[in-house]
């Protein structure tokens, strides 16, 4: 499983259009209109995508959003506090899952 | 190595499908000056090559030549770089000849130079002769230590720091300190105006360092980053972007039209970057120092090769 995700294939992503590619033309037209600047900056819209990136453990958008906040101008620091937050929120989510072992041993306990 | 090779339109047959014409010089304002290719470090993005081991150095009679077109055309500034331009000991005599004849000097800085034994008197020496100091700085952060070496951004820091307490970098004229930012990888620059403002920010909030303007450039597939393409295998991938983000617009405004510059022999090139290619300037026209025909090489036709993608990408660099 070593070679499981592989550099090279994030490179083939359009193959995946070869089926279905009306639902593929779909997703990357909202997939280019989501990342395209609005009220956020590009800059702000990728440093989301890295945190995201990394809480969703995905090694294709951790290679390709980690390179686009170098193309940002910004550094190895700038994605760290962003991958701090996003671990944060997750860590914050597991943490606040104890209220539901609270109320479940509330339920049960004379 | 006379051109970069790769399996797209050719620069040339680029700039005939758009424009039908050559690039041509529209002038000479800038005299660009290799003083040698001797430097104390040995950065991986640098395209001349240079390093401490290196024993191209301009000699004193090329420097004569290079004063004399100085004082009989109409140039205004001269752009002395490297390696690092310091360590030739014509240095001084140079930017103090040019000042003389009226000219705005620019004087292209590694920065740790500056630190360096017998080297600690420039920054006075600068700011006495109104010198414009563009200094190498590929990060507000010690990620510069990764291209550069360990220690290089602290003694940046001190060199910055030394510059702002003469004057430099606080808006006066006279004493203009402009940062130049380089990729720390195959990918383009950022937008320069965003990035000036990052630098700006945390240079002041960490160190106390101000700065009047920051440049980014692309970085060239030539020399060591050209190296560094091909041992990752990235080189085609990169000339691909560079390819990818041409952008017409940029093709008026590069500098190549208005400047020459001047090889540590005295050869004539249209560029810094044609100069470590060894492309020297085309047709008949004078390719010496001591040969200098303004008028002739004011409407030469400039030679270019794919590297030239790197000036014209995106926002342009140049």
């Amino acid at each position: 499983m070593t070679e499981y995700y592989r550099d090279e294939d994030l490179d083939r992503f359009g193959e995946v259009g070869g089926s279905k590619p009306d639902l593929f033309k779909k997703f990357m037209e909202w997939y280019n209109s989501a990342l395209a600047p609005g009220v956020l900056s590009k800059r702000e819209k990728v440093l989301i995508g890295v945190a995201v990136a990394h809480a969703i453990q995905c090694p294709y958008c951790i290679d390709a959003y980690s390179k686009s906040c170098l193309e940002e101008g910004m550094s190895l620091e700038h994605i760290t506090e962003a991958v701090h937050v996003a671990s944060a929120v997750r860590g914050g989510a597991s943490l606040i899952h104890a209220i539901q072992a609270h109320n479940s041993i509330e339920k049960i306990s004379l | 190595m006379k051109d970069v090779s790769i399996n797209t339109t050719h620069f040339q047959d680029k700039l005939m499908s758009i424009r039908s014409a050559p690039l041509m010089s529209a002038d000479i304002t800038l005299l660009q000056v290799n003083l040698g290719y001797q430097c104390n470090m040995a950065c991986k993005h640098c395209h001349v090559g240079s390093g401490p081991e290196r024993q191209e150095m301009m000699a004193g009679d090329t420097i004569e030549s290079v004063i004399e077109v100085l004082r009989n055309n109409p140039i205004q500034s001269v752009d002395i770089t490297g390696g690092a331009p310091e360590v030739n000991p014509h240095f001084t005599y140079l930017v103090e000849r040019a000042k003389q004849i009226g000219c705005h000097v620019i004087v292209r800085t590694n920065l740790t130079i500056l630190l360096e034994e017998d080297m600690e008197h420039l920054p006075e020496f600068f700011s006495n002769h109104s010198v414009e100091v563009v200094a190498s700085l590929p990060y507000y952060t010690d990620d510069v230590d990764r291209v550069r070496g360990t220690g290089a951004f602290e003694k940046c820091v001190k060199a910055l720091t030394k510059l702002n307490s003469l004057g430099y970098g606080s808006g006066v004229p006279d004493k203009r300190l402009n940062l130049v930012y380089n990729p720390g990888g195959p990918f383009l620059s950022p937008s320069q105006a965003a990035l000036e403002e990052d630098y700006k920010r945390e240079l002041h909030r960490r160190f106390g360092i101000s700065f009047d303007r920051l440049y980014t450039f692309t970085n060239m597939p030539i020399g060591r980053f050209r190296d560094f393409l091909l041992r990752t295998n990235g080189f085609e991938r990169y000339m691909d972007k560079l390819v990818q983000a041409f952008n017409p617009a940029t093709l008026n405004g590069l500098m190549c039209r208005h400047l020459m510059s001047v090889g540590w022999d005295g050869r004539l090139y249209d560029c810094d970057f044609n100069q470590m290619l060894g492309l020297t300037v085309k047709g008949d026209c004078p390719r010496h120092i001591k040969e200098f025909d303004y008028a002739r090489l004011a409407e030469r036709t400039i030679a270019v090769g794919n590297h030239c993608y790197a000036c014209t990408a995106g926002q342009g660099s140049t």
